[in-house]
């Protein structure tokens, strides 16, 4: 039944969406003219593609270190076991307003406020990774056992020492797992803002499809693919070191 | 040296009176790890090319395009956002059907407990690795390319966008099965097919919702941009809104937007609620 159901919207919504076979066969038609152009990849503007390359990199770099310093208050702000409500209410409507756009609509509002360029991309990752990191942050500070904080509390500490000594070391290694996947997708964001001028390899792959230099595109998008690749590969064995494990539930 | 001894000095303090929480190794590893990250965050903030005379003028531009925004143009709603608003949640519902048919059996063929052959796990495991490395939008210019402009290659842009995620979850939600249930299954004599119906699917069923609403709650956030590279949807309406630089129109089409993605995050959660 449920799936009829399904079947039927699908059939409905690809006729209201003006799917047709012709199309889709006069598509793949073009699809093997693409593949074909697209294959030997070659990098016709080395200096551009690197430039690039090394923009997005830095971009996600300090949109994450912004990202994770500042999302570490605002998640503690926003836990409701450790925080009064007027100050919590207004946290938390800040990290529902960062995570409500898509970080390309960040990137195109940013773009016009600070103008083109590299940093209206820092700020855009770093709305993007304060609404993700302080989101799960301030959930899990508000899972966490309060017989530690009263512990600590009853020894007369004060308000920060409470944090460090009662809060932090039952939350610290999930913390780090959000961060260090917030990383990997800011990394993956950063090869993207460029195509609304927001700084990266976005700008040069989005020159090259519009010049139809497909292999050039196709060159740029296995660089892309790699630095990833050795992102996450580097994220692992950040975690293995610093011994966190993540659960697959916080991703 | 006994264990005991070894561990007391690990974490004794240099002057042997004061107990420290982490190991000599976790200390210089911690050490290590932050002075990397440092050295990585001041060698890109040296780097990179920020225009100061744009920064001074933020505060002045953040002002002006509020002004400019209002008042909301209300009125354009029925003609010109509401059928490109109900395209991008159509376009985000069937790419995500159509992810969940290509990823599952992607997700199937990269668990190593179903197939037992590393070759096709790791071919698996690239697909999906690929396939979630390249962005949506990336992913829309792509089939703009291919099959033109409109809400065709939005849909296949948020498929293959999805794959990766949906089949690595799956994939995952896989391994993690329960093998007594399989093994009494197998020890009927059923085929391969019976064993993944019967054996693997009741046990992976609840993550494989999960992950199906998840994916689709995300998408729509995805496919309200896909029309900035000409991919259908509500996207198209604010690409030339912006061109055309009707600022009342923009802050309409960005209020829809929000209005559909906090409408869709109440739906997955009273769904989730309901069923699982």
């Amino acid at each position: 039944m449920a799936w009829g159901l399904l079947v039927l919207y699908v059939v409905w919504a690809g006729a209201r969406l003006d799917f047709t076979w012709s199309r889709f066969v006069v598509g793949l038609d073009n699809a093997e003219k693409f593949i074909g152009r697209m294959f030997p990849p070659e990098i016709l503007q080395p200096d551009s593609m690197l430039n690039g390359l090394v923009e997005s990199l830095e971009i996600a770099i300090l949109a994450s270190f912004l990202g994770i310093l500042l999302s570490l208050p605002l998640g503690v702000l926003a836990a409701r076991n450790l925080m009064p409500a007027w100050v919590s209410w207004p946290a938390r409507s800040l990290i529902a307003l960062c995570r409500s756009f898509h970080p390309v609509i960040v990137a195109i509002l940013f773009v016009k406020a600070v103008g083109f360029g590299a940093l209206a991309g820092i700020l855009t990752l770093t709305v993007a990774s304060l609404g993700f990191i302080g989101k799960l942050f301030a959930e899990a500070i508000e899972e966490i056992s309060l017989k530690q904080v009263e512990a600590v509390r009853a020894t007369g500490s004060p308000f920060i020492s409470v944090l460090t000594y009662g809060v932090f070391p039952q939350v610290f290694s999930r913390f780090i797992g959000f961060s260090t996947y917030q990383i990997d997708s800011n990394l993956r964001n950063s090869t993207m803002v460029g195509i609304v001028g927001a700084g990266g390899i976005g700008s040069t792959l989005f020159a090259a499809f519009q010049r139809f230099d497909y292999s050039f595109v196709c060159a740029i998008l296995i660089a892309i693919i790699c630095m990833i690749m050795i992102g996450e590969t580097l994220a692992r064995v950040v975690r293995r070191l610093l011994g966190v494990d993540v659960q697959k539930s916080d991703v | 040296m006994s264990k005991k001894v070894m561990f007391k000095e690990n974490f004794m303090h240099p002057d042997k009176s004061m107990w420290q929480r982490h190991s000599r190794s976790e200390r210089l590893t911690r050490l290590f790890l932050m002075i990397m990250v440092l050295a990585a965050v001041g060698y890109s903030a040296q780097n990179i090319e920020i225009i100061p005379e744009f920064l001074l003028d933020a505060p002045a531009q953040v002002k002006d395009l509020f002004v400019r925004m209002w008042p909301i143009q209300f009125g354009f709603y029925q003609k010109g956002v509401h059928e490109a608003l109900m395209d991008t949640v159509h376009i985000a519902s069937l790419g995500t059907i159509l992810a969940v048919v290509l990823a599952v059996p992607i997700g199937v063929l990269s668990a190593k407990n179903l197939i037992r052959n590393v070759f096709v796990n790791s071919f698996a495991r690239f697909i999906l690795v690929a396939t979630r490395s390249v962005n949506s939008l990336i992913w829309a210019l792509l089939f703009v390319a291919i099959f033109g402009p409109g809400a065709l290659a939005g849909t296949l842009a948020i498929a293959f966008r999805s794959i990766g995620f949906v089949g690595k979850l799956v994939g995952e939600a896989l391994e993690e099965v329960d093998p007594r249930s399989i093994e009494a299954l197998h020890a009927t004599g059923a085929s391969w097919m019976s064993v993944l119906l019967k054996g693997y699917w009741p046990q992976c069923e609840p993550t494989f919702w999960s992950v199906a609403l998840f994916r689709w709650d995300i998408n729509i956030r995805e496919s309200s941009v896909l029309g900035l590279v000409g991919a259908g949807g509500i996207g198209m309406a604010l690409d030339s809104a912006l061109n055309l630089f009707q600022w009342t129109r923009v802050s309409l089409i960005l209020l829809s937007i929000f209005v559909i993605v906090i409408i869709a995050e109440i739906v997955v959660t009273q769904i989730r609620k309901r069923i699982l």
